[in-house]
């Protein structure tokens, strides 16, 4: 091979970008401003928001969405939608519950083919989405609307209620409480494991994406699928991996919340695949797939965390809640949108 | 002019008498023609003469139906888009195979990432990726300011040059090339034609689709041209001119055809009657159609 000359390692014309555009086509500089607002704005309203118990108490919310938000921007950066996601949180916690308390299976046992279950569910998302080439969108509703079904009737039919619950006296409820649901004293305040899970669930997503093959498969899936086809890119298998992740998030998730709480209703978790998209959404990821970060989705949970427990601590009614959620999420397309115009932008 | 270059010799790459049908339509009828390492082997056609058809043969999305493909002299029959890129076949299509919003030095390796570590701690070597493209990009000449930009902010003749390069560099022994410069300015598609030229010197063989004989004739040594599935011809460049080819391509008759028909639609207008007679003037100085075509082909 005849490669000339090693080319410096920078272009002097390369400082004409200016520091500023290149920050603002970094997915998550929104999220971040967003996220110093909203903290600041609670903060000065409130002085419990801003005390450790405080924290303790707006952070536990953003964990588990924060999770699931993580596994959903992936998916979405990798150009497709997960409506299931929040549902499948309830099949998980209900398999789990109803395997132990009805079938008397091991905790552990319960808990693996309950994980089994919802990779199954992830593959068929996947699989019927890379399959049908239909939209995601559609798929996944109908799967949302079927689990939904499933949930309420399966746990009707097998328990006579919508409530399972004794989890706690299980053999082995200990230990997975320990992995699931303890505490963690900082300051004399517990904090919930669940903002450990969180964090680590962050850093391997944005490692993932950032630095590996798979991850910019993720990104040329979401980008363009037939390009990235047309260079050998695996678009069905990092797809359905991708289906998988958020299904095996959603497990987590549920598990986390069975333990926690000891029992599970039928229509747990009905509703929050569209605070997970949210979450992402104001993180950064575009609705069209190829852009978007996992830190962001992270810290657009962390608004939701902070606004909800925020306006709580501020004295007003909790209706409020989704007004300014709204608001927040119009604002973060918009800049989106400008983003995306910008990154694609052609200087012809 | 070519016995001026170490390459050439035997044929890379060898159609005879291909042919392609899709039903009843007869995309492609006994097309022939030879590209060989270090030369450029030009398919020049208008719209629906075949053009598309024949990269898909050549690039494995179609087998042909008749007619015998020999790559390195043996029978090749390509399966897939995969096995032709493996056997050394790399197509540069015209919505380039490239992810927007992606940075430049991520689709050069897309889908052929260079990888450090091992088992799950492997991960995609990005240092290494960044210099090999920039250094890729800047020995086929190719300036681009900053290979993290994404590639929608690129020129469409940077694309086009990035696309080339990449080929280049995942060892690619034939480069085809649909219709890489009819999209651009004629200054980009200067830009491109100089990628197609060192892409030549570098001892690839390259296809290069176009219907633009001003822009194949620089660059060609062989021209096959395309017209409604069938072949005009397969010329050595000292065996036709670029007004001969010209003309082939755009048909004398029609041309005539042409002015005549906007005659007509002209009525009083005069300078409707002046485009007319110039069109005629025109095909009439060209003379006689070249050879004919006009039989029961199917449009391709």
């Amino acid at each position: 091979m005849t490669i000339a000359a090693a080319p410096p390692a920078t272009d002097e014309r390369v400082a004409r970008t200016g520091l500023l555009r290149r920050l603002l086509v970094k997915p998550e500089l929104g999220s971040l401003i967003g996220a110093l607002l909203v903290f600041t704005f609670f903060a000065v309203l409130s002085d419990v928001f801003r005390s450790t118990s405080g924290v303790a108490n707006w952070l536990d919310p953003a964990s588990t969405i924060g999770i699931m938000a993580v596994a959903v921007a992936l998916l979405m950066i990798g150009g497709q939608f997960d409506l299931s996601a929040g549902v499948t949180t309830g099949t998980a916690g209900l398999t789990t519950a109803i395997l132990t308390t009805h079938y008397h299976l091991v905790l552990w046992v319960a808990m693996a083919v309950s994980l089994a279950v919802c990779l199954g569910i992830g593959f068929v998302n996947g699989y019927l989405v890379m399959r049908t080439r239909l939209p995601s969108f559609i798929i996944t509703l109908g799967t949302f609307l079927m689990l939904q079904g499933l949930n309420l009737g399966l746990t009707k039919v097998i328990t006579d209620t919508v409530s399972v619950g004794g989890i706690s006296s299980e053999p082995y409820y200990e230990t997975a409480h320990k992995i699931f649901a303890s505490t963690i004293t900082i300051n004399g305040q517990p904090f919930e494991i669940a903002i450990v899970w969180w964090i680590v669930a962050t850093v391997v997503a944005s490692y993932v994406l950032l630095r590996t093959r798979f991850g910019n498969w993720i990104f040329a899936v979401g980008g363009d699928v037939n390009a990235s086809r047309n260079v050998g890119v695996p678009a069905r298998r990092t797809t359905i991996t991708l289906f998988m992740g958020v299904s095996g998030a959603a497990w987590f998730v549920g598990t986390t919340q069975v333990i926690r709480l000891t029992s599970v209703q039928a229509n747990s978790g009905f509703g929050l695949e569209l605070t997970y998209i949210v979450a992402a959404v104001i993180g950064g990821c575009l609705l069209t797939g190829g852009f978007g970060s996992a830190v962001g989705a992270s810290l657009g949970a962390l608004i939701f965390g902070m606004t909800s427990q925020g306006i709580v601590y501020a004295g007003w009614d909790s209706d409020w809640f989704k007004f300014f959620l709204g608001a927040m999420l119009l604002l973060a397309v918009l800049s989106n949108q400008l983003v995306r115009r910008y990154a694609e932008q052609s200087r012809r | 002019m070519t016995a001026a270059r170490p390459a050439g010799g035997d044929p890379l790459l060898e159609l005879r008498n291909i042919s392609k049908h899709f039903g009843s339509v007869i995309a492609l009828k006994d097309i022939s023609t030879t590209v060989r390492a270090g030369q450029v082997t030009c398919v020049l056609g208008d719209n629906g003469a075949g053009k598309s058809t024949l990269i898909k043969i050549l690039s494995g999305v179609f087998a042909p139906d008749a007619g015998e493909l020999l790559f390195d002299g043996a029978p090749a029959h390509f399966g897939s888009p995969r096995k032709a890129l493996d056997a050394g076949i790399a197509t540069v299509y015209q919505d380039l195979a490239m992810v927007p919003l992606m940075a430049v030095w991520r689709n050069f390796f897309l889908g052929s990432e260079p990888t450090k570590g091992w088992g799950p701690l492997r991960v995609f070597d990005r240092a290494t990726a960044r210099r090999v493209t920039r250094a890729e990009l800047a020995g086929m000449g190719i300036d681009i300011r900053d290979t993290d930009q994404p590639v929608g902010t690129l020129s469409g003749g940077e694309r086009q040059s990035v696309a080339i390069a990449r080929a280049v560099h995942f060892g690619a022994r034939l480069l085809i090339l649909d219709e890489p410069t009819s999209a651009l300015g004629v200054k980009q598609a200067g830009v491109v034609l100089r990628y197609i030229v060192q892409a030549r010197e570098r001892g690839l063989g390259v296809i290069f689709i176009t219907h633009n004989p001003q822009h194949a004739y620089p660059v060609g040594d062989r021209f096959l041209i395309l017209k409604r599935g069938r072949s005009l011809g397969d010329f050595a460049k000292s065996e036709i001119s670029r007004d001969e080819m010209t003309q082939l391509m755009a048909g004398g008759t029609e041309l005539e055809e042409l002015g005549h028909e906007l005659d007509r639609v002209a009525g009083d207008d005069p300078a409707m009657g002046a485009v007319a007679e110039q069109i005629t003037a025109e095909a009439v100085a060209k003379g006689p159609d070249g050879p004919a075509v006009d039989g029961p082909a199917a449009p391709g």
